[in-house]
């Protein structure tokens, strides 16, 4: 099974990663390698648990573990422990907890749940809205910490939105600001007005040639809704961005390369992940790796040390696995009848998707600096636990599809 | 179907870039694996211990000695007591704080190095302190350690590489120690050896983690070669003794090989000076010193007149080109004219009739003055006599670079007829325009090293062998570097102009050298000199020469010394010679009065004449 290979591929490399430390023991629970090995064993071992439990017993209980990871989250501001800046941790015993990854499964839960409900149309304004508001409170109460990074892969759960009926419009909308927000950070407000202007110029014309009765309005209010947005980018770019996230976005399109300073994360990873050629340095000796060149390499940066030590060879077959996963996660859920099931296991397409995208991207240096983790491979408990919850939670609903 | 299909399209379009993007970084972009090494990996070189120096006889002359350099990682320190390290390591404390704020400018977290070649002394008692003082530590570096201090411009000294050498050698690197004169340098390549590498995997504050790949890229050093010089300690030792206090310079060789066994030249320094600490400060005192110049080695750079020693080599071209036989008899009146006018003096008494032995131990100026005549107009013209004259004098390795492995040298100078021609256009010279030459004045200019090379050639009876310095070549190599070179003269000519020499000894001018038991044969020279003082031409006292060798028949030792403004050859020259083959061939002196007359001689008075300003007398 998939799972089993990403974990395990996973924990070569994160031993890898702390191989200089110390010779390291598997079942060692003091260091990073046992924890996670120790972890996956726990996992392993309630996978029978979860896929015996029947099916409904999520769907009832979706309201009950969303408000309890809500609750666990409120509570992190008055017990939580802080790590680098953010306080997203519960320190129970030697382990700690991360609420922040199980609140995803509970929303996408409790989002499904609500989906499933007959007298759910999400047509309407205010069901869409409830919708919304169950999906923002995490958000918020996650950004708070702040921890704007886990906060992201909530914006995953539109997907499901997308293919439970959302108006498309909102999905071309998001991808033209997208497109004028990356534009306006590289040319500036002024040009993409003009070019803005032009194109949709072009657009009327050939639209009124083919229908000549074409109203002009509503081009001008897109014409309007653009200046208004790529002005207000501008704006919000430069007053309401930290420096910290103003350098993430320029590091990445290029309008600044201070590769000791802001852009060192992002070149280290490129050089380590470029320097392991077609076969890679072979495991343990990733130069880059040893040298703890890339920060967070067991966690948020792990795909360089999978990049630089297995080469093109590794590196692209665990792109093609995780591709390969979600698809297939995808196709079964098309197969659900059960609303309840389909939404969820969609959802938890979307994050894996979010997840994978922002984080190979960001060590590939295509998408800006967020700090999430690899599914299954990152180093992190609360990570791995959740994901292999959220998986088995959807290998249930696949196993009990036809009993339903 | 675009709602079912759109997450589907984010993936794999999503995944079809990642692939793309890793083709470009894996695939395409070596940029990436050279900044990697770059990165993480460094070479560190690993020195063998620079070759050690024997003389002849397996003496160590120059060995390695550890110094140590304070060395400092800021990042470690804590606070400290400034007045004991410095006290401690003698150091002012501006440098002290100086050379801090510089390493903390350089790097935290990287060494660097606060004092240079901190003393034996100093360290041993700061050792046991360092622990009060985290951060600092001592790193150890080999150096030359001049055992047997001497022949210092022989051997040369060792300097730390300079920037332009870094680059245009490339396998110097900073830091690295490098041959700069004598021996050090020209055996640069064998004392060196090849250095090995170590490759370490650096983290990314730049600091050694470990080994790199566990070592098995790194490469052992290949051990440097040891030097057996042809030098004999002792006869150096002695031979500078001899010179203390005066000016000039001591060649000997071993004819039969063209080792040369000793190599003075004076004033010279301590080799030991241009080690440690004080170095650029002694090596400037050495280089400004321009004086007595103890950088310039006399013996194999001085380019002065040979005098009456060259008689010699006239009167054995005299024989050769049949101008005159052993018998030839020349008269001498205290002098003769060799021209209308021109008058050339001599020592001999009034009416003496000189046959060609009794010419050279008188050292007869009319004699070899005939003879050289004859040789310059028994030829069609006087160039292509003097022509003739060169050829001869060249295959005594005259006028030209003798190819010993030093780095240093003259040519010397041994004119030609375009010379003349130059200075006298249209044949307006002939024979007794250059008369001088006939007595090894005149135009003619020979280093000390020559001047023995070509005793060494009599001593051979008309060959001689490139001399050299190094003993341990192999047999091949000695094969092909040093073959006979045979001059024009054919043997039985020798025997007449050895007996003259023996008897330069015998009841010559030189009868001080004589040693009981050797047979000695000599020449002495008492060359004018000038020089320029005040923009006017000013003779100083004569320089003071002998050159011989001993024994008579197979010859161990050929000589040369050469003593500035000694006066005559028989005053410093030849006794300093004499010592030098007693010392050399029966390793005591049994004549102690000689010896210490010689040690104890200065012409430090003589030197400071022209420097006094006031007019002096020479030749007193």
């Amino acid at each position: 099974m998939l799972y089993i290979i990403l974990v395990v591929f996973g924990m070569i490399n994160i031993y890898s990663t702390r191989f200089s430390d110390s010779t390291l023991a598997f079942w060692d629970l003091g260091s990073p390698v046992g924890k996670q090995f120790w972890i996956f064993v726990l996992c392993l071992s309630s996978l029978p648990i979860v896929l015996f439990i029947k099916s409904n017993f999520f769907e009832h209980l979706s309201y009950f573990f969303y408000g309890l990871s809500i609750v666990s989250l409120i509570g992190l501001f008055v017990f939580g422990q802080t790590i680098s800046g953010a306080t997203s941790w519960y320190l129970i015993g030697g382990f700690s907890l991360q609420p922040s990854e199980f609140a995803k499964i509970t929303t996408t839960m409790v989002i499904a749940s609500n989906l499933s409900s007959i007298q759910t149309d999400i047509k309407k304004k205010n069901h869409l809205f409830r919708i919304l508001f169950l999906i923002a409170l995490p958000m918020l109460l996650i950004i708070l910490q702040p921890d704007a990074g886990s906060a992201i892969v909530f914006m995953g759960i539109f997907f499901v939105l997308i293919r439970e009926g959302l108006d498309l419009r909102v999905l071309y909308l998001f991808i033209a600001l997208m497109v004028i927000f990356t534009l306006t950070l590289l040319f500036g407000p002024i040009f993409i007005s003009a070019g803005g202007l032009l194109v949709l110029f072009f657009i009327y014309l050939l639209i009124k040639r083919a229908a000549p009765k074409t109203k002009k309005l509503p081009f001008l209010i897109s014409f309007g809704i653009c200046v208004l947005f790529s002005y207000s980018v501008n704006f919000i770019f430069n007053s309401v961005f930290e420096q910290r996230h103003r350098d993430r976005f320029n590091v990445i399109l290029g309008l600044e390369t201070d590769t000791r300073g802001i852009g060192y994360n992002i070149n280290q990873s490129k050089i380590a992940i470029g320097s392991g050629g077609f076969l890679g340095k072979g495991f343990l000796n990733g130069t880059q790796t040893k040298g703890d060149f890339v920060p967070e390499q067991d966690t948020d940066y792990i795909f360089s040390t999978i990049g630089e030590e297995w080469g093109f060879i590794g590196s692209s077959l665990l792109v093609i696995l995780f591709t390969i996963l979600i698809s297939r996660i995808i196709y079964r859920a098309e197969k659900h009848t059960s609303t309840y099931s389909r939404v969820f296991s969609h959802g938890f397409a979307s994050i894996l998707f979010i997840h994978f995208f922002v984080n190979i991207g960001m060590t590939l240096g295509l998408v800006p600096t967020v700090g999430i983790p690899l599914p299954f491979i990152s180093n992190g408990g609360s990570s791995l636990l959740a994901f292999s919850f959220m998986l088995f939670i959807y290998l249930n609903f696949d196993a009990n599809r036809l009993n339903e | 179907m675009i709602r079912k299909g759109t997450l589907l399209i984010f993936t794999v379009g999503t995944c079809l870039i990642f692939i793309f993007q890793l083709i470009s970084l894996q695939l395409f972009n070596s940029d990436y694996s050279e900044l990697s090494e770059n990165n993480a990996i460094e070479k560190r070189p690993v020195y063998p211990n620079r070759g050690l120096i024997y003389d002849r006889n397996g003496v160590l002359l120059v060995a390695n000695q550890p110094v140590y350099d304070l060395m400092v990682v800021p990042e470690n320190i804590e606070a400290f007591d400034t007045l004991e390290l410095i006290n401690g390591l003698a150091i002012s404390k501006d440098e002290l704080l100086t050379q801090l704020k510089k390493a903390k400018q350089f790097s935290y977290k990287l060494p660097s190095v606060i004092i240079r070649q901190v003393s034996k002394e100093n360290r041993a008692m700061f050792q046991e302190k360092m622990w009060k003082y985290p951060g600092f530590y001592f790193q150890k570096k080999l150096v030359r350690d001049y055992v047997v201090p001497i022949a210092s411009n022989l051997l040369g000294y060792t300097s730390e590489v300079n920037p332009s050498e870094v680059s245009a050698k490339n396998n110097y690197a900073l830091g690295e120690m490098i041959g700069r004169q004598g021996i050090e340098k020209s055996y640069e390549n064998s004392l060196r050896g090849t250095k090995g590498a170590t490759f370490y995997q650096k983290d990314r504050f730049n600091r050694i983690i470990g080994p790199y790949q566990d070592g098995v890229y790194d490469t052992e050093p290949e051990s440097s070669e040891d030097i057996t010089l042809t030098i004999d300690a002792l006869l150096q030792q002695y031979g500078e003794a001899l010179l203390q206090n005066k000016r000039g310079g001591i060649v000997a060789i071993e004819p039969s090989t063209g080792e040369v066994l000793a190599l003075v030249t004076a004033p010279s320094y301590n080799p030991n000076v241009l080690v440690g600490r004080q170095r650029s400060e002694n090596f400037s005192h050495l280089v400004n010193d321009t004086v007595a110049k103890p950088l310039f080695d006399r013996a194999l750079q001085a380019e002065y007149s040979p005098g009456s020693p060259f008689k010699t080599l006239n009167a054995l071209i005299g024989l050769q080109e049949n101008i005159i036989t052993s018998n030839t008899r020349f008269q001498c009146n205290q002098g003769h004219y060799y021209a209308k006018n021109a008058f050339m003096k001599c020592h001999c008494a009034m009416g003496s009739s000189n046959d060609l032995i009794k010419g050279i131990y008188n050292s007869c100026n009319t004699y070899f003055a005939k003879t050289y005549l004859g040789l310059i107009q028994k030829a069609p013209t006087p160039g292509e006599g003097l022509d003739r004259w060169r050829v001869h004098l060249e295959k005594f390795g005259l006028g030209n670079y003798l190819g010993y492995d030093l780095p240093i040298g003259k040519k010397g100078f041994i004119p030609n007829s375009s010379y003349y021609d130059r200075w006298y256009p249209k044949g307006r010279w002939g024979g007794t325009t250059i008369i001088s030459n006939a007595i090894g004045q005149g135009e003619i200019l020979t280093t000390p090293i020559q001047m023995a090379n070509f005793t060494a050639t009599i001593a051979n009876r008309g060959y001689f062998i490139k001399p050299h310095f190094k003993k341990s070549f192999s047999q091949k190599e000695k094969d092909s570097l040093f073959s006979k070179n045979y001059t024009l003269v054919e043997p039985r000519h020798f025997e007449t102009v050895i007996e003259g020499m023996h008897q330069v000894v015998e009841k010559g001018t030189a009868r001080i050298a004589r040693i009981k038991d050797i047979e000695v044969c000599g020449k002495t020279g008492t060359v004018e000199n000038f020089i320029r003082l005040n923009n006017k031409k000013t003779q100083l006292t004569d320089h003071s020469i002998f050159v011989a060798f001993a024994p008579k028949d197979n010859p161990k030792i050929a000589i040369t010394v050469f003593i500035e403004n000694g006066y005559w050859g028989g005053r410093w020259a030849a006794p300093i010679a004499s010592l030098m083959i007693e010392q050399y061939l029966t390793k005591t002196v049994k004549r102690k009065w000689l010896e210490n007359k010689m040690l104890e001689g200065s012409l430090m008075d003589e030197y400071a004449k022209p420097l006094s300003g006031k007019p002096f007398v020479i030749n007193e």
